[in-house]
């Protein structure tokens, strides 16, 4: 508080470090509650989610190479043209294969080559075969370099906290977008979380989450999330506005334009912003070992804290590969955005 | 009743709408408004539209054009004034209820075409029906029947890149047509295409709206395609429409210099046509009359050649020369039908004066001018022809402005942007 006495205009002294800090413990006292519901999810998201792709169960492999054939159905030229039975077959050989991997990857004790396999092929129906080897030989350096489970602990937090700033950031940029009031209270808001040190949220989210990955996946959906919202708002605003016009002069109600109309001509711009948060949300992962998140960054801090230079080359060689993986998997998603698509169209 | 009816509409945007609008009201200009930070799109627009007429509204860019037309389907919410959609008024209605008149009664051509890009053509042209909730086989089939109508059979499984513009806006026209409402809206809908597509265009519509009778609105900055296509126009300029009228009236009768000196540039030729000018027909024989009779006619009007019409119908049957009728008298003929020359240069009442040009030189008499049952109406001598392009002349050497573009409207519409003019605004004061 600021008493008017103990005030020395020559010597000023404002504490806004207290006040926050008296207004954060208030919060966290009265919303324990909810925070507790927060944190358990996250955590057992996290923990769910990171044990899964360190050691695939044989159910997920099956519906993880399902899904994969299904993929390349709708993706590779000559099996689009497949009837329906015929793309049901590969459904089903693609779910068997996965079942097969697991069983012989189990046999050798490596599961990370299933994984490996599946990221692959993820790689070649999105983008290309040249990408799928490229993933192949990379993640099996991380493999190599004995990086692995940390890597897909990094991959899981990274995941969990892009998703959740994307869920939260697509919804305000159309709002934002819609609404110019809404813009003008979000823009600040956005350059104080992408301005603030990323390290101050660590601060907070320690306090009231406890040592672990959940403070971490907080701080880096706040430190993530901004560029989601703004190219979002940009993409819904930059629609061409006569199109948007057609919809409204054929009846159609609002939901119905934004959902017809803004959202596929803007996605190729959101998925840019989507590509965006994943990167910032890979930068802030040495951040969150900080505050006890294992994966890659804890190894990185390991290293800067024991002047280790290989254990820190490898860990940041991990993360490399592992954004280089996700920028083009997003990028090529983007690509295949159906404006983008019906663009290319040629006879 | 009128199918659109506009009632002392007023758009104003900015701070202060409603003041400006009670200061228009009581005389203020759009100059004077400006001074409170509003500016007035639309001042005071009253029309009304009957059903199957094309009225269309022309004016420079900035004119207020695309302003009043977004409000006729409440795009954009009048400030002032009523808007009357088959009775109902649309000013002041929700916006559920709005949709539903935008869905049934109205729907609309947009300059740029605004198709969805990620759809295929025939999925576009379905749009309309897909929004009306129509169900998804027989909102295909309406939709192929309206790229049937616009000429575009085969390729419904394109999509809206692989068209060239005027193709594109062939399938803007054919979701306007699918949606199955009587007013169609067309906002400067050929001004993006190039000249002879647009030219195309505009004779396509024409023969559809003979056919398909709808209400259309049509917005252009082109008086030329102005004066093709609509049943009356109305010409706006500074956000007020200055007159209503046929494209004669506007040409012939303009209401005050401003609309004078628009219409100065006008290709008259490709507006007026044989009837606007032709004279009454001097030489005229009865096809059924004998030699005698038709010797007489043409020696009292000293004329040596006649027009032989049927004496009850008017028919023209052709042209008698004086040389054949002497002889036919020499030989005792009873009739002069055999004598008939029936090759003589016609043309129909409806031929633009542009048309006219070539016949006229070819023939040696004056050009007859029939109507739809070929009947003789009138004539046009070479000497009316010319006189006619003379006071053209005339009307533009006493203007203010560059010299008349004479080529063809083709060249005159040759303008990429759109929202260029092809008339030539008036300079200065013109009071």
């Amino acid at each position: 508080m600021i008493r008017a006495e103990s005030f020395d205009p020559l010597d000023p002294r404002i504490e806004v470090g207290k006040w926050v800090d008296s207004t954060f413990d208030w919060l966290t006292d009265t919303f324990e509650p909810v925070l507790n519901f927060i944190s358990d999810g996250l955590s057992t998201g996290y923990d769910s989610l990171s044990s899964a792709l360190r050691d695939p169960s044989l159910a997920m492999m099956i519906v993880l190479f399902a899904l994969l054939g299904w993929l390349a159905c709708s993706q590779l030229d000559n099996l689009r043209s497949l009837p329906a039975a015929g793309r049901g077959a590969i459904v089903v050989v693609a779910g068997a294969v996965g079942a097969g991997a697991h069983v012989l990857t189990t046999d050798l004790e490596a599961p990370f080559l299933g994984m490996i396999a599946a990221f692959a092929l993820l790689g070649w129906f999105v983008r290309s075969w040249l990408f799928g080897l490229f993933t192949v030989v990379a993640f099996y350096l991380v493999a190599a370099m004995g990086q692995w489970d940390r890597a897909m602990q990094t991959l899981s937090l990274v995941l969990i906290a892009a998703a959740i700033a994307t869920i939260l950031a697509i919804p305000l940029g159309v709002w934002a977008a819609k609404s110019p009031t809404v813009s003008q209270v979000v823009r600040p808001v956005l350059d104080f979380m992408q301005t603030m040190p990323a390290m101050v949220y660590l601060i907070p989210t320690l306090i009231a989450f406890g040592i672990g990955v959940v403070p971490g996946m907080i701080s880096t959906v706040i430190f993530a999330m901004p560029p989601g919202v703004r190219f979002t708002e940009l993409a819904i605003r930059q629609v061409d506005s006569e199109v948007v016009e057609a919809g409204q002069a054929f009846g159609s109600p609002p939901f119905r334009i934004l959902r017809q109309i803004q959202l596929p001509l803007a996605l190729p711009t959101i998925m840019a912003g989507i590509n965006q948060v994943i990167m910032l949300a890979l930068s802030m992962v040495v951040l969150a070992a900080m505050v006890g998140a294992s994966g890659l960054g804890l190894e990185v801090v390991a290293g800067l804290q024991g002047l280790q230079v290989p254990r820190g080359v490898e860990a940041g060689l991990a993360v490399v590969v592992l954004a280089i993986y996700l920028d083009r998997v997003v990028a090529a998603l983007a690509d295949r955005a159906p404006v983008v698509r019906a663009s290319r169209v040629r006879d | 009743m009128a199918a659109v009816r506009a009632e002392g509409l007023y758009k104003v945007f900015g701070r202060r709408a409603d003041v400006a609008v009670r200061q228009l009201k009581e005389g203020a200009s759009r100059d004077d408004v400006a001074k409170l930070g509003a500016t007035a799109a639309v001042i005071d627009a009253s029309f009304e539209v009957q059903p199957g007429e094309i009225f269309v509204v022309m004016g420079l860019s900035g004119s207020g054009k695309s302003t009043l037309i977004r409000m006729l389907n409440g795009l954009w919410e009048a400030t002032d004034g009523h808007v009357y959609i088959d009775g109902m008024d649309i000013a002041n209605i929700s916006d559920a209820r709005l949709r539903q008149v935008r869905k049934e009664k109205i729907s609309m051509v947009f300059q740029h075409f605004a198709l969805l890009p990620h759809r295929t053509v025939v999925q576009n042209a379905a749009y309309a029906l897909d929004i009306q909730g129509v169900d998804k086989e027989e909102r295909l089939t309406r939709a192929q029947e309206a790229l049937e109508l616009v000429g575009l059979r085969g390729w419904e499984d394109k999509y809206p890149s692989q068209l060239s513009g005027g193709m594109k806006q062939r399938v803007g026209l054919a979701r306007a047509l699918a949606a199955g409402s009587d007013i169609m809206l067309m906002d400067e809908a050929f001004s993006a295409l190039d000249p002879l597509i647009r030219r195309e265009m505009q004779d396509q519509l024409v023969q559809l709206q003979s056919s398909l009778n709808k209400t259309i609105i049509f917005i252009t900055h082109d008086l030329n395609e102005a004066m093709r296509l609509g049943d009356r126009i109305a010409v706006m300029r500074d956000g007020r429409i200055v007159q209503i009228g046929t494209a004669e009236e506007v040409l012939n009768d303009p209401a005050n210099d401003y609309v004078a000196q628009f219409v100065a540039d006008v290709d008259r030729t490709r507006v007026l046509t044989a009837a606007n000018v032709m004279e009454p027909a001097q030489y005229v024989v009865n096809a059924e009359a004998g030699p005698r009779e038709a010797q007489h006619t043409m020696r009292e009007r000293q004329a040596s050649a006649a027009f032989a019409v049927g004496r009850r119908d008017r028919k023209l049957h052709g042209v008698v020369h004086d040389k054949d009728v002497v002889n036919a008298v020499k030989r005792g003929d009873q009739s002069i039908a055999a004598i008939i020359d029936p090759n003589v240069g016609s043309v129909h009442q409806d031929t633009y004066l542009a048309d006219l040009f070539a016949p006229s030189a070819e023939s040696p008499l004056p050009l007859a001018v029939i109507d739809d049952e070929k009947r003789l109406v009138g004539v046009v001598p070479r000497v009316t022809l010319l006189s006619a392009m003379a006071s053209f002349v005339e009307v533009i050497h006493t203007g203010e402005h560059p010299p008349v573009n004479t080529g063809s409207p083709e060249d005159a519409e040759n303008e990429p942007t759109p929202d260029e003019v092809v008339v030539v605004p008036p300079r200065g004061g013109t009071a």
